[in-house]
């Protein structure tokens, strides 16, 4: 897993890649745990170039959607989420949690 | 049937996931099978890592991953804490963001993902988990 972190005036981009299974989640984690600290509560999370997340990454999301959206503060959103993690976050009754953005734009201009 | 041990750690997911990817393509499922079937073995392993040893650095898992006939039989042998996938709690999952919770999920995903999952326990032998799904 890669992930890069874009600072805007509004909001963080996340951009990650590869994987999100056990062995890289606490990574995932760390990297909004850390935006979170920061007093960045306004997060967009890039997961076009994602192949594969397991709910380990889906435990992340929740926490961090929780920190987030405590005291009406920010809100984390997805953009791109690919198909098969789609279908898996579906299953989990995940996608009412977060809303979600077809490109990084309409994201990034949601805030 | 094939049987391969794994180091009972999270950096041999990827192996894992790729082993179960190999067998199924072979055996003609859909890329939309494999994945759920990928997704379904890694939450697997990934409870008997964390819940099963609890941490513990030398343990190890047994696999097996074969067709049978249109079916693809995924076993994992542990020799861990005993676990009862039966009895654990089926997550809410029409609750708001607060009262969500996250234990759980994984074996209410193995069953979803999967069209048998069952759970055998022996003090000898330990713990054999047996998910199977049929192509199609």
């Amino acid at each position: 897993m890669e992930i890069t972190t874009q600072e805007f005036k509004h909001c963080d981009l996340f951009k990650v890649k590869g994987r999100v299974d056990s062995a890289t989640a606490p990574d995932f984690s760390k990297a909004l745990e850390k935006a979170n600290k920061d007093g960045r509560f306004k997060l967009v999370v890039d997961m076009s170039d994602l192949e594969y997340m397991s709910s380990a990454g889906f435990r992340a999301l929740l926490a961090t959607q929780r920190n987030c959206k405590r005291y009406n503060r920010g809100e984390l959103v997805l953009v791109g989420v690919p198909e098969r993690i789609r279908e898996a976050l579906e299953l989990a009754g995940f996608t009412e949690l977060f809303k979600t953005f077809d490109d990084t734009i309409a994201a990034v201009g949601s805030f | 049937m094939s049987k391969i041990t794994f180091p009972a750690r999270f950096e041999y997911l990827d192996e894992i996931r790729d082993l179960v990817a190999q067998i199924a393509r072979e055996g003609g499922f859909t890329e939309k099978e494999v994945y759920s079937l990928q997704l379904a073995a890694d939450e697997a392993a990934s409870n008997i890592i964390e819940h099963a040893y609890e941490g513990i650095a030398d343990a190890s898992i047994d696999i097996t991953c074969d067709m049978q006939d249109d079916t693809l039989v995924i076993t994992m042998r542990d020799t861990g804490k005993s676990f009862e996938p039966s009895k654990v709690k089926q997550p809410n999952l029409n609750a708001g963001l607060s009262e969500r919770q996250i234990g759980g999920l994984g074996v209410y995903l193995m069953r979803k993902l999967m069209d048998e999952v069952s759970y055998e326990s022996n003090s000898t032998t330990g713990n054999l988990l047996t998910m199977t799904k049929r192509r199609g």
